[in-house]
C-alpha cells in the first residue's frame, strides 16, 4: 500500500509554508469599505445617497456655523460682524443671544439677585439624588458629588450668594461627601427632606410651612403608637387620619403664629416670575417623582381582583390617556378653579404639576402592568407559598421584579414628560422653548431671531433626555441578575 | 377526621370585616367607592356652587348659536354665519385629516428608516440613527415650530413666482409651489362631471369619489376571491395559478375606465395677479405640522419596526431557507406575519399620540378641535366648562374608535394559541 501511495505522490512537503498575507481586497480599509459600504449594487447606491445627505448637509449649514459670532449687543451688530470678516452675502450664526440672554432662558424672570437659590437647590439635588440613584459605585458617586459640589460653589459665587449660605452649601457637600463614603444610605434623610427644602429656596417665604407640613407625618407616627396599644385598626385609621387633620385645619395657622414668634423668612418669588429652564426642571423632576409612586399604585390597582378597584383603575387611566395633555393642561388653568371650593386660588405651577404627574402616571401605569404581567406566574405562587401578605409580597418579591423590567419604559415616560413640560407655554407660563424664544424676540435687539435660540434650547433637551435614556442603560445593566 | 372537617360556624364579629379574608377585600371595595363617591360629590357641589357664585349656567345652547369666525380651508361648506357646532365639527374633520395623513406618511417614512438603521450600510445605519436620536429626544413642540419657521422665513413669497424672471420657481413639473404663505398643489378637475350626492347637511360628495371607492372596494374584493380559489386549486393539486396579472386588472382597469370615462384630469396652481389660483393653496400651518407630526412619530415608528424585526430569531428564516421557501415568501410567509405582531400593538399607541399631538396645531395657527372648539368658541362665549369638557369627550371618542380599529386589527394578525 504505502510503496503503491509513494509512486503515485511524486513530492511530499515536510515544512510549513509561511503564511501568506491576505489579498489586499480582504485586508484593512479595503476590506472594510467592501463589506460596510459596497457590497453590492443596491449597498453602493445607499451609499451614495448617504453620503449626498452629507453633502448637502455640509454645503448648506457648514458655513452658517463657521461664521458664527459670539461676541455682539443686538442682531444688527452680529450681522454687521459677520459682514465686516466674511465679505458681502455671508451668512452665520448668531451666537451672541445665547450669551447675551443666558439667565433669561435658565431663569426666566426670577429676580437677578436671588439667581443663587434656586442654583443652590439645583446642585444640592445631585446629593439628594446620590443614595438614590448612584449608590452602587464608589467611583461615579465621588466624580457627580464633586462636580456637583464645585460646579455649585463656583455658580453661587458669582451669582453673589450670600456668606452664610455660601457656607451652608459647602458644609452640605462636604458632610454628604464624608457620609457617602461611610454609609451612602444615612443621605436618604436629606433625599427625603430636600422636597420640603427644595419648594422653599425656590419659592422663599417662611421655612415653617414646610415644617408644620412634615409635622402632620410625625404627629401620624405619634398617633400609630399611642393608639397601636388599643387596637391596630384604631392605630391605622389614626396613622391617615391625625396628620390629614393637622394638614387641613391647624397646619396653616401654626406656621403663621410660629413665623410671629421668630421669624424664619427668606425673599418670596411669585409663580409668575418663574420661566425657561428652571420651569422645565421643577416641572419635570416633581413630576417625575410624584408619577412613578402613583403609576404603581394605579398599575396594582388595575391588576387586583377586587372589581371595583380594577374598574376606577381602568376609567381613570383610560380616560387620562385617551385625551391630549393640552386639554388636561387648560383644565388646570380654567377648569380646576370651578372644582374647588369658593374662593380657593391655588398656584398655577401647583396646578400644572398635578396635571402633567396625573398624566404621566396613567402612562406609567400602563407600563409597569406590561412588568407585571411579563414576570412568570411561579413569582406569585411562591411568595403566596411563602405566606407573604399582599403588600409584602408586592414589596419583597413581585415589584423589585416587574420594575427591573420595565426600566425602558419607565425611562421613556420620564424622557416624554420632561419633553412635554414645554406644553405649558399655552396656558401663558414662561417655558424655555417659546414663550422665551418670543420673549427675546420681542426686544428690538433680537428681533428676528429664530434659529439660535431653538437650536440651543433644541440642544439642551437633547443633553438631557439622551443622557436620560443612557442612564437607564447603565441601570439595566447594573440590575442584571441572569445570564451573567 | 375532625382536623379537616369544616370548622364549626363562628358567630359574626365586627372585626372579622377586617381580619377574615373573606370580607376584607369587600370592605375595602366599599371603603374605595364610598371615598371616590364623595370626592366626585365634592367637586361636583363645589362646581355648582362656583357656578351660582358666577350666575353662570351649565347648557350646551351655545352650540347653536351663530359662530361669528372664519376657518379657513374647511372641508366642508362654512362660514361664519354658521353655529359653533359646526365649527366643532370642522375641526373635529381638521384633526381627523392630519391624523391620517401623518399616520400615512408617517408609517412610511418610520418603516423605511427602521429597515435602513438595520441594513449593512455603515454611513447609511448611521445616518438615521442620527436622524431617530435626534427627533426622540427633542420636545415635538420645537420641531413644529423649526418646520414652520422654515416656510414662513426662509420660502420666497407668492410673488417671487411672478413675471419673466422670476427668482423663485415651481417643483414637479410647475404642479407645485412652496410660498411663504401656502403651498399650491394641483387639484383634479373633470370634463365629464357627474355632478354630486347630497348628504344634508349642506354636505355634498362628489359621484365620482363615489364610483372610485366601489371601484377599489370591489376590485380589492375580488381579488380576495381570486386568492382564495388560488389557495384552493393549490390544496387539492399542489400547483397554484398565476394570478397576479388578473388581480392587477381586477385593481386597476375599473379605476382607469373611469378616469378614461369621467375625463380627469390635474389642474396645476397659475400665478394670477400677486396669487396662485386654480390650484388648491393648502395653509402652511396645515403642511408644517403634518412635517413635523411625520418626522417625529417616525422616529418612534422606526424604532419599534427595528425591535420587531430584531425580535424574530434568525433561526427562524434559516428554517424557511431550508425548507426551499424563496426569500421572498420568506419575507411575507415566515418573518412578517411574526414580527407585526410585536410590531402592532406599540404602533396602536404611536397613531393614538400622533392623533393627541395633533392639538398642537394652536403652535401654527390651524383650526383643529383644539383651535375651534377649545379655542376661539371658548374664547367668545367663556363657556370653558362645557368647551373642554365637551373637547375632552370628542378626543376621548376619537381614541377609544382607534384603538378597537387597531385592536380588530392586532386580534387579526396575532398569535392563534390553541
Amino acid at each position: 500500500m504505502s510503496e503503491l501511495h509513494a509512486e503515485t505522490v511524486p513530492f511530499v512537503r515536510e515544512t510549513m509554508l509561511p503564511p501568506a498575507p491576505p489579498p489586499t481586497q480582504e485586508a484593512g480599509a479595503v476590506r472594510w469599505l467592501r463589506t460596510n459600504l459596497f457590497s453590492g449594487p443596491v449597498n453602493s447606491a445607499l451609499t451614495i445617497l448617504g453620503l449626498l445627505i452629507v453633502w448637502f448637509l455640509v454645503n448648506h449649514f457648514w458655513n452658517w456655523f463657521a461664521h458664527s459670532v459670539w461676541n455682539a449687543g443686538s442682531l444688527s451688530e452680529c450681522r454687521q460682524i459677520i459682514i465686516d470678516r466674511w465679505g458681502e452675502g455671508s451668512t452665520g450664526a448668531c451666537w451672541a443671544v445665547v450669551r447675551e440672554r443666558w439667565m433669561q432662558f435658565t431663569f426666566g424672570f426670577y429676580p437677578s439677585g436671588l439667581y443663587w437659590r434656586p442654583t443652590m437647590a439645583f446642585g444640592l439635588l445631585f446629593v439628594a439624588l446620590a443614595p438614590v440613584l448612584f449608590s452602587e459605585s464608589r467611583k461615579i458617586r465621588r466624580i457627580v458629588l464633586l462636580t456637583a459640589a464645585v460646579l455649585t460653589l463656583s455658580a453661587m459665587a458669582v451669582l453673589g450668594a450670600p456668606t452664610h449660605w455660601f457656607i451652608f452649601a459647602a458644609v452640605i457637600f462636604i458632610g454628604a461627601t464624608v457620609i457617602a463614603e461611610q454609609n451612602p444610605g444615612r443621605l436618604l434623610i436629606f433625599s427625603l427632606l430636600f422636597p420640603f427644602l427644595g419648594v422653599w429656596w425656590l419659592w422663599g417665604g417662611s421655612l415653617w410651612g414646610p415644617i408644620m407640613a412634615l409635622v402632620g407625618p410625625v404627629l401620624g407616627w405619634v398617633a400609630y403608637r399611642l393608639l397601636g396599644r388599643f387596637s391596630p385598626i384604631l392605630a391605622g385609621i389614626g396613622m391617615i387620619l391625625v396628620p390629614l387633620l393637622w394638614w387641613i385645619f391647624l397646619a396653616g395657622d401654626a406656621a403663621r403664629d410660629a413665623e410671629n414668634l421668630a421669624s424664619l423668612a427668606i425673599p418670596a418669588v411669585a409663580s409668575d416670575r418663574f420661566g425657561g429652564f428652571l420651569l422645565s426642571i421643577t416641572i419635570g423632576l416633581s413630576g417625575i417623582a410624584l408619577s412613578l409612586p402613583l403609576g404603581i399604585v394605579l398599575a396594582l390597582a388595575r391588576r387586583s381582583d377586587m372589581f371595583l378597584v380594577k374598574t376606577l383603575a381602568v376609567m381613570f387611566i383610560e380616560f387620562i390617556r385617551g385625551v391630549p395633555l393640552i386639554a388636561l393642561l387648560f383644565v388646570a388653568s380654567l377648569l380646576l378653579n370651578y372644582f374647588m371650593p369658593p374662593g380657593t386660588n391655588f398656584d398655577i405651577i401647583l396646578r400644572v404639576i398635578i396635571m402633567v404627574t396625573v398624566f404621566a402616571a396613567a402612562y406609567m401605569a400602563e407600563v409597569i402592568r406590561g412588568g407585571l404581567a411579563a414576570l412568570p406566574k411561579g413569582q406569585y405562587e411562591a411568595a403566596d407559598a411563602l405566606g407573604l401578605d399582599y403588600w409584602k409580597a408586592q414589596r419583597l418579591i413581585i415589584l423589585p421584579q416587574a420594575l427591573k423590567i420595565s426600566i425602558p419604559g419607565i425611562v421613556s415616560t420620564f424622557i416624554g414628560m420632561f419633553k412635554d413640560t414645554t406644553l405649558v407655554t399655552f396656558v401663558g407660563l414662561y417655558d424655555p422653548l417659546k414663550s422665551m424664544s418670543d420673549a427675546v424676540r420681542a426686544s428690538t435687539d433680537w428681533k428676528g431671531i429664530y434659529w439660535e435660540p431653538y437650536i440651543f434650547v433644541g440642544l439642551i433637551f437633547f443633553i438631557i433626555c439622551f443622557g436620560m435614556s443612557r442612564y437607564s442603560m447603565y441601570l439595566e445593566r447594573r440590575l442584571q441578575r441572569e445570564h451573567r | 377526621m375532625s382536623d379537616t372537617a369544616i370548622p364549626a360556624q363562628t358567630p359574626f364579629r365586627l372585626s372579622m370585616l377586617i381580619y377574615d379574608r373573606r370580607y376584607r377585600s369587600l370592605t375595602f371595595q366599599v371603603i374605595v367607592f364610598i371615598l371616590v363617591m364623595a370626592f366626585g360629590w365634592w367637586l361636583i357641589s363645589n362646581t355648582i356652587e362656583n357656578l351660582r357664585v358666577l350666575g353662570k349656567d351649565f347648557n350646551f345652547g351655545f352650540l347653536f348659536q351663530r359662530a361669528g369666525y372664519d376657518i379657513p380651508q374647511p372641508p366642508i361648506p362654512y362660514t361664519s354665519d354658521d353655529t359653533h357646532l359646526r365649527a366643532a365639527v370642522v375641526g373635529v374633520l381638521n384633526t381627523l385629516i392630519v391624523t391620517v395623513l401623518g399616520c400615512i406618511a408617517a408609517t412610511v417614512l418610520g418603516v423605511i428608516v427602521g429597515v435602513a438603521r438595520l441594513s449593512n450600510n455603515w454611513l447609511f445605519a448611521r445616518l438615521m440613527t442620527i436622524y431617530v436620536e435626534a427627533f426622540r429626544n427633542v420636545p415635538l413642540l420645537l420641531w413644529i415650530l423649526v418646520v414652520f419657521s422654515v416656510f414662513r422665513e426662509v420660502l420666497p413669497p407668492p410673488n417671487a413666482f411672478r413675471g419673466e424672471n422670476a427668482t423663485a420657481s415651481m417643483i414637479f413639473f410647475d404642479n407645485v409651489a412652496l410660498t411663504n404663505r401656502y403651498t399650491a398643489i394641483p387639484t383634479l378637475g373633470m370634463t365629464n362631471d357627474p355632478g354630486s350626492l347630497d348628504l344634508g347637511w349642506r354636505i355634498t360628495i362628489s359621484w365620482a369619489t363615489i364610483a372610485f371607492a366601489v371601484a377599489l372596494i370591489g376590485g380589492w374584493l375580488v381579488h380576495r376571491a381570486i386568492a382564495n380559489w388560488a389557495q384552493k386549486t393549490q390544496d387539492q393539486t399542489g400547483s397554484r395559478p398565476t394570478t397576479w396579472w388578473m388581480s392587477l386588472a381586477v385593481m386597476t382597469v375599473p379605476s382607469l375606465l373611469l378616469i378614461w370615462y369621467f375625463g380627469l384630469h390635474l389642474i396645476p396652481p397659475e400665478m394670477k395677479g400677486f396669487n396662485f389660483v386654480g390650484g388648491l393653496n393648502i395653509s402652511n400651518g396645515l403642511v408644517a405640522l403634518w412635517l413635523a407630526l411625520t418626522l417625529y412619530t417616525a422616529a418612534f415608528i422606526a424604532e419599534i419596526v427595528r425591535a420587531g424585526i430584531l425580535a424574530i430569531s434568525k433561526g427562524q428564516s434559516e428554517a424557511s431557507f431550508a425548507l426551499g421557501i424563496s426569500p421572498r415568501r420568506t419575507m411575507s410567509l415566515v418573518v412578517l406575519p411574526q414580527a407585526l405582531r410585536v410590531i402592532i400593538p406599540p404602533l396602536i399607541s404611536q397613531y393614538l399620540n400622533l392623533m393627541k399631538n395633533s392639538s398642537l396645531a394652536i403652535a401654527v395657527g390651524f383650526m383643529d378641535l383644539k383651535g375651534t372648539l377649545g379655542g376661539t368658541t371658548l374664547n367668545q362665549t367663556g363657556r370653558e366648562l362645557e368647551s373642554i369638557l365637551l373637547m375632552m369627550g370628542i378626543y376621548l371618542i376619537l381614541s377609544l374608535i382607534i384603538s378597537a380599529g387597531m385592536n380588530y386589527f392586532n386580534s387579526r394578525v396575532k398569535l392563534k394559541e390553541r
